[in-house]
C-alpha cells in the first residue's frame, strides 16, 4: 500500500496513489484527464497486458487503459490511511 | 423542407413537424452506460436505423412508446465528453446543436448515467448544463450500483443539479421505466433551467460570446466554442454554420481574448478537466457512500482473466471457438439448406418440362440463389459471435490486449477493433473505424480491414476446400480446416504489412494514441443481440434476393443464349449412329454423352463463353479457364457472386450430372482433357480471392469514411494487383 512519490508508471499491481501532478502538454495526456485522471483522485493499479503494457487502471470503480509513456506524465503521492 | 426552430421556449404545438413526430429528445451519454439498452426499452421495435448525412454513423431513431404527444428518441453515439475528439463525438455535439444538416434540433435532451460510474457520467451532465433545452436524467445500473454497495442519494443529486428530473431505471427488467417516460412526455417545452455555473469564469465569457452572435448561440455551444476553439483539424466533416463562419475577423478577435482571459497558457482542455472534476468530486461527496458489499463473481472472474497471460490466452481460444464454432455448427443446417434448393429444383424441372423456361428456374435462379443461400447459416453464427463479443465488453478488452501487438506496426489497440468486425463484414468494420480519433491512423485501419476474411469470402473458400483439399486428418486437426486457417492468418498478415507500409509511406506520422475504459464484463442483453442480429440476416437475403438473384439471371441468359443452329442436327446425326452400333445401357449412356457434350459447346459459343475467352487471355497465366476467369469477372461487384455464377454455369455446362457444385468443379477438364481445378491452381485462386477488393459496397464505405476517390482506388488496384501477383507466384510455383 505505501507508494513513495513518482509516477503512475511506477506504482505496482494493486498499489493506489493519488494524482498529484499532471504535465498536461500533450493533447493525448489531456484527453486522459477528460477521462477523469486528474489531480486528487485515487488511482489503483490492476494489472497489465503482456510485456508491462499498456497498464490497466482502476478509477472510481472503473477500469482504465493506458501506455507506459502517458502514464509517466502524472505525478502520484501515496494514499493516505489504509483501503480505498 | 421545414424551417429549423430557432427560438427557446416555444410551445410545442408552434414548431414545425417533421417526419409526424411532435417533438424530439436526444438520448446521449456515456459509452457502456446502458444507453441503447435503454433506448431499445424506451422505443420498442419503432425504431429506425439510418446514417448521418455524409458520414456512415449510424442514426438511430424511435418513437416513445408512451401518452398522446408523438415524441421522437434520437440515440447518439457514447460518448465522455462533448470536446469531440472523434466523428461519432462530432456527431453528438452537432445533433445536439442543431448544427447537423437534415436533422433537427432536439427539443430536449436525456442524458444517461450509469449510476456505477456518476464520476464520469456527472461531467458530461455538467457540460450539457448550459444547453438551451430542458434535460433530464435516466440513472440507469441502480440494481448494479446496489449489489457493489454504492449508496445514492438522489434527492440530493436532483437538487446538486438546479432541480432537473432525475429517474433511476433498471432498463434490463424494466424497472422505473413508467416514471422515466412520464419525465420525458413532459420535457418538450419546460423552460430549461439555470445552474448555479461550475465554473463561472467560463459562464461569463461564454454568456459574452453568446450577445456577440449574430445568430441563437447555446451556452453550452460558447462554452465548447471557448474551449475547443472554431477550428478541429482532426476532423474530417465540416464543422456545420459555426457561428465564427460567418461574422469573420471581430468574433475571432473576442474569441481569442476571451480565451486568453479565461485559460491564460494552460491547455484549455486540461484546465475543463481539472475544473470539472473538481466540481464532479464536490457532489459526489455530498450524494455518493461506498459501503462495503461483496465482490460480484463477475468482477472477480474479470480480475483473475484480465491478468497478462490468462488474458492473451483467452484471447486466442475464444477467437478459436468462434471460428470453430462457424465450420462445426453450420454443417448441418448448410445440408438441410442443399437439400432443399435440389428438391426445389427437381420439382420445377418436374413441372415445366425440358425448355428454356426449366432451365431459367433450376439453373438460374434456384443454381444461383441457392448456391450463395447455402451460407445463411455460417454467416448468422459468425456475426452473432462478432455481436456476442462487441455487446458483453469482450473487445475493449482484446483492444486492450493487442495494443502493444498493434503498436508494432504503427496502428494502436483501437485499431483490433474494426479489424476483428472486419471478419463479419468490412462494411461494419470500416464504420467501426470512427472511434479513431487520428486520422491517418484511421485510414491505415480502414486500408486493412478489407483483407480481413469476411463472412462473404467464406462461400468461396468453404467451396473450393471441399471440393479440393483433402479431408486428411493429422492427429485431431483436418487439413481442410489447416488451409481456412491459413487464409485467414494470410488475410490478417497482408492487413497488417498494408498498415505496416502505409504508415512508413503515405501515412506517416506521430504514434497513434492509446486511452480506453474497459467496461467489466456483462452478459449481453438478448434483444439487442437478437435485434441485430435479425437485421444482418435479413441484409444477406435482402441481397441474395435482388442482386445475386439479378446476377443469376443474367449470367443464365448469358449462358444460354444464343442458341446455336448448327447444334441440334449435329446433336441428332451423332445420336442416330449411335443407335445404330449400340444398345441397352451402353446406348443410354452414349446419349448422355452427346448431350453433356453438346451442353458444352452449346455454353462455349453463348455470350458467356465468348466473353470469358476474352477475359481468358489475362488469366491463363493463373490456370483458370474462361467459366473461372467469368466468374471471376462477374464477382467484382460482391465476391459471394462468384459461386452463383460457378454454379449456373456448371448446371449449364457439360458437369451437370453430377449432384453438387464441388463435384461438377472437380470434373471440369481443358478441351486436351487436363483437369482445370488442380492444386496449384486452386490454391492461387484462393489467394487471389484473399486479396483482391471485389465488394462494391466496401468501396462505397470507403469513399465515405475518407471523403473521397482517393483511398477507395487506391485500395482496388493495390488489392488487385496484389492478388493477381500471388495468384500467379503460386500457381507457378506449384505446377
Amino acid at each position: 500500500m505505501k507508494v513513495d512519490g513518482g509516477t503512475l508508471a511506477s506504482l505496482e499491481k494493486g498499489q493506489t496513489g493519488v494524482i498529484t501532478a499532471v504535465n498536461a502538454s500533450d493533447p493525448q495526456i489531456q484527453r486522459l484527464m477528460t477521462l477523469g485522471l486528474v489531480e486528487g483522485v485515487e488511482v489503483e493499479h490492476a494489472t497489465t497486458a503482456l510485456g508491462g503494457d499498456p497498464l490497466e487502471l482502476r478509477l472510481f470503480g472503473k477500469r482504465i487503459s493506458l501506455r507506459l509513456e502517458q502514464a509517466r506524465q502524472f505525478q502520484i503521492a501515496p494514499v493516505a490511511g489504509i483501503g480505498d | 423542407m421545414a424551417t429549423r426552430r430557432k427560438e427557446v421556449g416555444v410551445p410545442v404545438s408552434q414548431i414545425s413537424v417533421q417526419r409526424e413526430a411532435d417533438a424530439g429528445i436526444a438520448v446521449v451519454g456515456n459509452p457502456n452506460s446502458g444507453k441503447s439498452t435503454l433506448f431499445n426499452r424506451l422505443t420498442g421495435l419503432s425504431q429506425r436505423i439510418g446514417n448521418y448525412p455524409g458520414v456512415t454513423v449510424e442514426r438511430h431513431v424511435g418513437m416513445l412508446k408512451a401518452g398522446d404527444r408523438r415524441i421522437e428518441l434520437i440515440d447518439l453515439p457514447g460518448t465522455h465528453s462533448l470536446s469531440a475528439h472523434s466523428l461519432e463525438e462530432r456527431i453528438v455535439v452537432d445533433v445536439i446543436f442543431g448544427r447537423l444538416p437534415g436533422s433537427r434540433k432536439p427539443d430536449a435532451v436525456l442524458a444517461v448515467v450509469d449510476a456505477t460510474n456518476l464520476y464520469q457520467g456527472l461531467y458530461l451532465v455538467q457540460q450539457l448544463q448550459g444547453l438551451d433545452v430542458p434535460l433530464a436524467i435516466a440513472l440507469t445500473m441502480t440494481d448494479a450500483a446496489a449489489a457493489e454497495g454504492l449508496e445514492i442519494d438522489v434527492g440530493v443529486l436532483r437538487a446538486r443539479l438546479g432541480g432537473i428530473p432525475v429517474c433511476p431505471v433498471v432498463a434490463t427488467t424494466g424497472e422505473g421505466l413508467g416514471k422515466l417516460r412520464r419525465v420525458l412526455q413532459q420535457l418538450p417545452g419546460t423552460a430549461s433551467r439555470p445552474v448555479e455555473p461550475a465554473w463561472p469564469e467560463l459562464a461569463e465569457a461564454a454568456g459574452r460570446l453568446v450577445q456577440a452572435a449574430d445568430g441563437p448561440l447555446a451556452l453550452a455551444a460558447a462554452e465548447r466554442l471557448l474551449i475547443d476553439g472554431a477550428d478541429d483539424d482532426a476532423i474530417t466533416v465540416r464543422p456545420a454554420g459555426r457561428p465564427s463562419d460567418s461574422n469573420a475577423d471581430g468574433d475571432a478577435r473576442l474569441l481569442n481574448r476571451l480565451r486568453r482571459e479565461v485559460f491564460g497558457s494552460e491547455p484549455p482542455l486540461a484546465m475543463e478537466a481539472r475544473v470539472r472534476y473538481r466540481h464532479v468530486l464536490a457532489i459526489l461527496n455530498d450524494v455518493q457512500r461506498r459501503v462495503p458489499a461483496v465482490t460480484r463473481w463477475h468482477r472477480r472472474i474479470t480480475d483473475w482473466l484480465n491478468r497478462p497471460w490468462p488474458g492473451t490466452i483467452g484471447l486466442f481460444v475464444v477467437m478459436a471457438i468462434v471460428f470453430q464454432a462457424v465450420f462445426a455448427w453450420a454443417t448441418p443446417l448448410m445440408d438441410l439448406i442443399d437439400a432443399g434448393t435440389a428438391m426445389l429444383a427437381a420439382a420445377f424441372t418436374g413441372l415445366l418440362g425440358d425448355g428454356m423456361l426449366a432451365s431459367l428456374v433450376s439453373d438460374g435462379v434456384i443454381a444461383g440463389v441457392g448456391s450463395v443461400v447455402i451460407f445463411l447459416p455460417q454467416i448468422l453464427i459468425l456475426f452473432l459471435f462478432i455481436i456476442l463479443l462487441e455487446d458483453s465488453g469482450y473487445l475493449a478488452r482484446a483492444a486492450y490486449l493487442m495494443d502493444r501487438a498493434m503498436r508494432s506496426v504503427g496502428l494502436s489497440g483501437q485499431s483490433i477493433i474494426p479489424m476483428i468486425s472486419s471478419f463479419a463484414c468490412a462494411v461494419p468494420g470500416i464504420m467501426a473505424t470512427r472511434v479513431i480519433p487520428n486520422r491517418r491512423d484511421r485510414i491505415a485501419t480502414i486500408l486493412a480491414a478489407p483483407f480481413m476474411t469476411c463472412s462473404a469470402r467464406l462461400p468461396v473458400y468453404a467451396l473450393l476446400i471441399a471440393a479440393f483439399v483433402p479431408a486428411e486428418r493429422f492427429g485431431i486437426l483436418n487439413l481442410q480446416g489447416l488451409v481456412l486457417f491459413g487464409l485467414y492468418l494470410f488475410g490478417i498478415v497482408m492487413g497488417v504489412l498494408t498498415a505496416l507500409l502505409l504508415r512508413k509511406t503515405a501515412l506517416r506520422g506521430p504514434k497513434p494514441p492509446f486511452a480506453l475504459m474497459l467496461p467489466e464484463f456483462r452478459r449481453p442483453n438478448l434483444r439487442t443481440v437478437a435485434m441485430q442480429l435479425w437485421g444482418r440476416g435479413k441484409m444477406f437475403l435482402y441481397r441474395a434476393g435482388t442482386v445475386i438473384f439479378a446476377v443469376a439471371v443474367v449470367i443464365w441468359a448469358l449462358a444460354y443464349f444464343p442458341r446455336s443452329d448448327a447444334l441440334a442436327p449435329y446433336v441428332e446425326e451423332r445420336r442416330i449412329l449411335a443407335a445404330g452400333s449400340l444398345d441397352g445401357a451402353a446406348l443410354d449412356e452414349a446419349y448422355a454423352r452427346i448431350d453433356n457434350e453438346a451442353a458444352a459447346l452449346q455454353l462455349e459459343q453463348s455470350w458467356l463463353g465468348r466473353a470469358g475467352k476474352f477475359v481468358e487471355l489475362v488469366f491463363t497465366p493463373l490456370g483458370w479457364d474462361w467459366r473461372v476467369s467469368a466468374a471471376v469477372i462477374a464477382g467484382f461487384p460482391a465476391r459471394e457472386v462468384v459461386v452463383a455464377v460457378l454454379g449456373t454455369v456448371y448446371a449449364v455446362g457439360d458437369q451437370a450430372d453430377e449432384a453438387n457444385l464441388s463435384d461438377r468443379l472437380a470434373s471440369a477438364v481443358w478441351p486436351d482433357g487436363r483437369p482445370v481445378f488442380t492444386l496449384p491452381m486452386v490454391l492461387g485462386l484462393l489467394v487471389f480471392y484473399a486479396c483482391c477488393l471485389q465488394c462494391a459496397a466496401t468501396i462505397a464505405v470507403i469513399r465515405r469514411e475518407t471523403n473521397g476517390w482517393r483511398w477507395p482506388a487506391f485500395a482496388w488496384f493495390y488489392m488487385t494487383a496484389i492478388g493477381y501477383a500471388g495468384a500467379l507466384l503460386v500457381f507457378r510455383l506449384g505446377s
